[in-house]
């Protein structure tokens, strides 16, 4: 152990592969945690310990003006499905959150299937560009994705509004005489999120594509297989885990989506981020938020997890 | 109409292996999709009249208007301010762990530092935003302070990540024999991080910079719940005026800060080019 050892282990050209390996020594590990230390700090601060103490609070009473009273109570839990009367203390099935959790699922999975069909031949279609053009369209995708998200259902709305841009063509053309309601319903929100997250469905399928070797489809072509057969038995198959990445990375942030239920689905069309920020504001009932928020974070957790193992099953393609 | 010249060679007919049938138009209509909405919204900031559905011909008119309403000025430094902060707080933090978790083989715990650098992530806004607001009220109670520190706290915390990734892809991507060389050479670790490593890593530590800058600006859910009253930034502010009666104004600060975002982005791009 004579080596001094740095923060990168400085590797000798004497030392044989073994003694290297060895001389990671336990100061070397120490450096390198007190390296993070500061970023796991600030994220111990402000990400995963008020996730603990928001898991506390869930535990709580609510208080009569927002806030929590310090007496452990599953009240918050309890409410999270079933409701209780106020005038006779029946039990009976929260119907408007069932009705919201039944809501934010559907309109999450319609938004992933639907960013689905239009992202797969998107993403097949840069895949097939030059080389030369390929970074191009690849960063036509990806402005969108770091502009404003706020901005980006902004102009949606804009464009679906009873005197937007829509309604107004239809109706110039004769199509339609009123104005279709497309604000404020289902709809819209499903058409908000999955042009929002578009990107994140065409950029992994894109990245699976990169690779693919198409002599395999020209296999598939001599042995008589039709277009729509290739596609189905050879291309899907094997872009597959960029198809579940993709799918993962549209449906988590669906299903958390706050912004967009909020501005397209104005109040009425709510999702579980709009059911959560209820319970902070007028509901005052910060328990049942938290809980709520743990209910939602475990359902995120359980879509991750079905990802993560569907790609280490395949032999651990990159993340 | 590429992929006929790229296989005309192969075969006869023109038969290519590669089209398939429809794509072609459903990506187009995709990017169409992507880019579409924001024509009328920029176009809509340069009205002269006060619609936003209703053309009157152009004028810079709601830039003005912008520019000199007092809550935009204050929202937009404010957005500055904590943009500029969060992302040097941020890139400096997640340059360190990104040094902390390359440079070294596996050893116990990465995979726990791992989760939590990428914890924001993973976990939905929402979820975050109101975890921060229950800590954030307690501590706002228990100090009566209401400053911008919250805001600037939260903002680097879910910067991280964004300043983390391109800077550990770069890092994994330097070869590490001029390190070597250099402590051969009898450089300290300090000197030879601030002249061989540092300088290699600068184009990784921009980018993430950037990110974590537009990360940072562009933020509404965790903004909306960990800001105290007054304490408005820009994409707040558009979120608190969109129940009201829009006008062209709000169009004309959405033009701004998508003019941003583009810009960075692009020169996200070219620095990392090689690496897309």
């Amino acid at each position: 152990m004579t080596v001094t050892a740095t923060h990168e282990g400085p590797v000798r050209p004497t030392k044989s592969a073994a003694e290297v390996a060895a001389d990671a020594t336990q100061r070397d590990i120490r450096n390198c945690w007190l390296l993070c230390a500061p970023a796991l700090i600030v994220l111990l601060c402000a990400a995963s310990g008020p996730l603990a103490i928001m898991l506390m609070y869930s535990f709580l009473k609510a208080g009569d003006y927002g806030g929590v009273l310090w007496t452990f109570s599953t009240e918050g839990w309890f409410s999270v499905f079933v409701q209780r009367d106020i005038f006779d203390e029946t039990l009976s099935l929260a119907d408007a959150h069932v009705s919201i959790f039944w809501r934010s699922l559907k309109l999450s999975i319609l938004t992933t299937l639907l960013a689905l069909c239009l992202g797969f031949p998107t993403a097949y279609f840069i895949a097939m560009r030059p080389l030369q053009t390929r970074n191009l369209w690849l960063f036509l995708i990806t402005i969108p994705f770091w502009t404003n998200l706020l901005i980006r259902t902004f102009a949606i709305m804009e464009m679906i509004r009873n005197h937007g841009i829509i309604n107004s063509l239809l109706k110039s053309i004769g199509v339609i005489d009123e104005p279709i309601q497309m604000l404020f319903t289902d709809f819209s929100v499903m058409l908000g999120m999955t042009y929002v997250y578009l990107p994140l469905m065409v950029l992994p399928i894109y990245a699976s594509m990169e690779k693919f070797d198409f002599r395999l489809v020209e296999a598939g072509y001599d042995l008589y297989a039709s277009r729509f057969r290739v596609l189905r038995r050879i291309i899907i198959p094997l872009v597959k885990p960029g198809i579940i990445a993709g799918s993962i990375l549209v449906f988590v942030p669906s299903l958390g989506a706050y912004v967009t239920p909020r501005v397209l689905g104005g109040g009425k069309r709510m999702m579980l981020g709009n059911l959560i920020e209820l319970q902070f504001g007028q509901g005052r009932n910060w328990p049942l938020g938290a809980a709520l928020s743990i209910t939602l974070l475990v359902i995120v957790m359980a879509a991750l997890l079905i990802y993560v193992r569907s790609v280490q099953r395949r032999d651990g393609g990159h993340g | 109409m590429a992929e006929l010249g790229m296989s005309s060679a192969v075969t006869r007919r023109a038969f290519s292996v590669r089209k398939m049938t429809g794509f072609t138009a459903v990506a187009i209509v995709c990017f169409i999709m992507l880019y579409a909405p924001l024509l009328p919204l920029v176009a809509y900031s340069f009205n002269s009249g006060s619609s936003i559905a209703l053309w009157e011909g152009f004028s810079w008119r709601w830039y003005e208007a912008a520019w000199r309403n007092e809550l935009v000025q204050d929202a937009a430094f404010r957005s500055l301010f904590v943009a500029t902060l969060a992302s040097t707080f941020a890139t400096a933090l997640a340059t360190m762990a990104a040094l902390g978790t390359t440079r070294t083989r596996a050893y116990r715990g990465l995979t726990a530092i791992y989760a939590m650098i990428n914890q924001p992530l993973m976990v939905p806004e929402i979820v975050t935003a109101v975890a921060l607001l229950i800590v954030f009220a307690v501590i706002k109670t228990a100090t009566n302070y209401h400053g911008l520190v919250y805001l600037i706290t939260a903002h680097t915390a879910f910067c991280i990540p964004f300043a983390y990734l391109p800077i550990r892809a770069r890092l994994e991507g330097m070869d590490i024999s001029l390190e070597t060389a250099a402590a051969d050479l009898y450089a300290t670790p300090w000197k030879t991080f601030r002249r061989v490593t540092l300088p290699l890593l600068w184009p990784g530590i921009l980018a993430g910079a950037m990110l974590a800058f537009v990360i940072s600006l562009d933020d509404v859910v965790i903004t909306e719940f960990v800001k105290s009253p007054g304490q408005d930034t820009l994409p707040t502010y558009m979120l608190g005026q969109l129940r009201r009666v829009i006008t062209p104004e709000i169009n004309a600060i959405s033009t701004v800060l998508l003019t941003v975002s583009a810009v960075m982005v692009t020169f996200f791009f070219f620095l990392n080019r090689k690496k897309m």
